[in-house]
């Protein structure tokens, strides 16, 4: 049982705000995913939150006590870290044994403990061996067994797979959230990977430059992004941004023109547009589709085959690397003029500020 | 192939070459303590080996007695400054602050002042705290005298413990005494060992200040060496037999100890 809030938390170094004031709240087992490019300052957001980092300003609450002063191993966390951090000089079952060791745990109930996770986590045969002697998958997870074993309220996760190969992380993702399931623990979970973040969170907290962009469920980022910034990191490949010009705007939604002179109806309340107005189309791939009387006319500089889909780059509006995703069945081929349309209802406008006009209907999964 | 085996040639000839030089001063001093007096002046490869001068050192001082403060004040010497050492580098290495690096580097120009310098004042504050010949004021100058190397070893082997070990283990509940001992000690164990090591062998042939700070009670071997360099003239000999007794101990020590003392000092202390 778990909840945490923070308010206007903040973290500065010297004279330099790193997080400028956050505000969020987190439901018990909810898993929570932080995201965002490189520096934006997620981890120093968890690592305020671990208690490994002085919170410079506002109040971090677990279960409702402010905990800004207290230590980490007293605000009932425990933490994966990137690196693992493992004890090299300590064995598997002491390694995971060690918080309670230090908690002076009676060395039979430690021992129960140490087995039960080592048996949810199937490390089992690897007991008494180093760190040094294991992979990189099993030094993950004893890093995980060794938060297991403390029972935390909140597992704290620093960017855990990225040390790790692309078939092991797709496997131990799946395992994460399994894990989720069978603790039913709250858990926060830092990531640069928007995969990660999509696949495994209730909650996705994008986080730029020490602000939050946007907080919501995976489909909630995907389908309705607060800004530019969300609608580019969210979802993969990129969406497309094409600059654009307001022609009309209206209680349909908003016609735009881009710079071919195409013409598209984009289903969003019009608010304030005026036409005239500059804005911004964003066209995910996957909304986009070849039709030969499609308003977009493009040359195929690229085709990625990835086999089930594959992924067009279009020379097109002024730029070269338009992406529009189609069938791995597509007999597309590089340097063929194609044209295409994009579904009007699926696609996102932003103001000159980079904020997203609100859709005008609700995506059902997210209604 | 055969030019790396040129090479190695070279290296090895060379490395012997090295080793010879500064073992002959060594093999000379052991050589000339079994010659007689009169040996010992002509210089000669092949004499009438004799233990005459040994027999007559033993006789004229307590070698036992200079052996004992050797050992205590050197080993004290080593485990305070180790003692202090231990704390002011984890604190630089894992909490540094904008001072930490100025720190480090005035710690170490201390060693750039030559003792002399500072006799007369450490030896009325000998003289007024009644430390004087003391083994514990010995002790005391030992640790203080070694402290800046010490710190300097340790801080660059506490360097290379990855924060996040440090981290992991407060978020287990360790205290910060917790970290040190629990993993901190054991993971650079190698590289604090040389350093004791080391600090060790510097205390043992410490010879300015026992020579100005004692006189007979917490004297060690430095002192029983000097007091065979007599005024009424040299007898090389006898000087030959105490010095090799006042250092088998430590050479002995650093035999057995110097793979431990290579590897701590030229590889890191974390695998």
């Amino acid at each position: 049982m778990a909840t945490l809030s923070l308010r206007n938390v903040r973290k500065a170094y010297g004279p330099v705000e790193v997080i400028k004031g956050i505000d969020l709240d987190i439901d018990d087992r909810e898993f929570v995913v932080f995201v965002g490019p490189s520096g934006c300052g997620k981890s120093t957001l968890l690592r305020m939150i671990a208690g490994l980092e002085q919170i410079t300003g506002g109040d971090l609450n677990i279960d409702g006590k402010r905990v800004n002063e207290v230590g980490p191993a007293d605000r009932g966390l425990a933490m994966v870290f990137q690196s693992y951090a493992l004890y090299p000089h300590m064995t598997v079952s002491e390694n995971m044994g060690f918080a309670l060791r230090l908690a002076k745990v009676p060395k039979a109930e430690r021992d129960t403990k140490v087995k039960e996770a080592a048996r949810i986590l199937q490390l089992g045969p690897y007991l008494d061996r180093k760190p040094k002697d294991l992979s990189g998958g099993q030094r993950q997870r004893v890093a995980i067994g060794r938060a297991i074993v403390r029972a935390p309220k909140v597992f704290l996760f620093d960017e855990p797979l990225s040390n790790l190969d692309a078939a092991l992380r797709g496997q131990t993702r799946i395992e994460i959230a399994r894990l989720h399931e069978e603790l039913a623990t709250t858990m926060i979970y830092v990531t640069h990977d928007q995969v990660e973040a999509m696949t495994m969170a209730d909650k996705i907290v994008v986080l730029q430059a020490g602000r939050v962009e946007q907080v919501g469920s995976p489909l909630e980022l995907y389908h309705n992004p607060a800004n530019i910034f969300v609608a580019g990191f969210i979802g993969s490949p990129r969406m497309n941004v094409i600059d654009a010009t307001v022609v009309s705007a209206g209680g349909g939604g908003v016609e735009v023109r881009l710079p071919s002179g195409a013409q598209i109806v984009v289903e969003v309340a019009a608010g304030a547009m005026q036409p005239g107005m500059p804005v911004r189309l964003g066209i995910r791939p996957e909304a986009m589709r070849i039709d030969p009387s499609g308003p977009i006319a493009g040359e195929v500089r690229l085709v990625e085959r990835l086999g089930g889909l594959t992924l067009l780059h279009l020379g097109a509006e002024g730029r070269d690397d338009l992406i529009v995703q189609v069938e791995g069945t597509s007999a597309v081929e590089a340097h063929q003029a194609v044209r295409v349309s994009a579904d009007g209802a699926a696609c996102h406008l932003f103001d000159a500020d980079g904020l997203a006009l609100p859709r005008l209907a609700r995506h059902q999964l997210v209604a | 192939m055969t030019d790396s085996l040129a090479k190695r040639i070279l290296v090895a000839v060379l490395g012997w070459a090295v080793a010879l030089l500064l073992f002959f001063p060594i093999f000379w001093m052991v050589l000339t303590s079994f010659k007689s007096e009169t040996d010992a002046i002509t210089a000669r490869l092949f004499f009438q080996p004799t233990l005459a001068s040994y027999g007559e050192v033993f006789a004229r001082a307590d070698y036992l007695a200079f052996a004992f403060n050797s050992i205590a004040i050197s080993l004290g010497g080593t485990v305070l400054a180790l003692a202090l050492a231990i704390p002011a580098a984890y604190s630089m290495a894992f909490h540094p602050t904008p001072r930490t690096r100025g720190t480090l580097l005035w710690m170490l120009s201390t060693k750039m002042l030559p003792p002399v310098g500072v006799l007369v004042p450490i030896y009325l504050l000998f003289r007024t705290t009644g430390l004087l010949d003391t083994r514990s004021g010995l002790i005391g100058i030992y640790a203080l005298m070694n402290l800046p190397i010490v710190v300097w070893m340790l801080f660059t082997f506490y360097k290379e413990v990855p924060h996040e070990i440090l981290e992991a283990g407060r978020m287990d509940g360790a205290t910060t005494w917790g970290e040190v001992y629990h993993l901190l000690m054991p993971l650079t164990l190698p590289g604090v060992a040389s350093t004791g090591l080391l600090s060790l062998i510097l205390c043992w042939n410490e010879a300015f200040w026992s020579l100005n700070l004692t006189s007979s009670h917490a004297a060690p071997l430095t002192a029983f060496i000097a007091s065979f360099s007599s005024p009424e003239g040299l007898f090389f000999a006898k000087l030959s037999a105490a010095s090799t007794m006042a250092v088998a101990p430590i050479l002995i020590f650093g035999w057995f100890s110097q793979k431990q003392l290579v590897q701590g000092l030229t590889f890191g202390a974390v695998k």
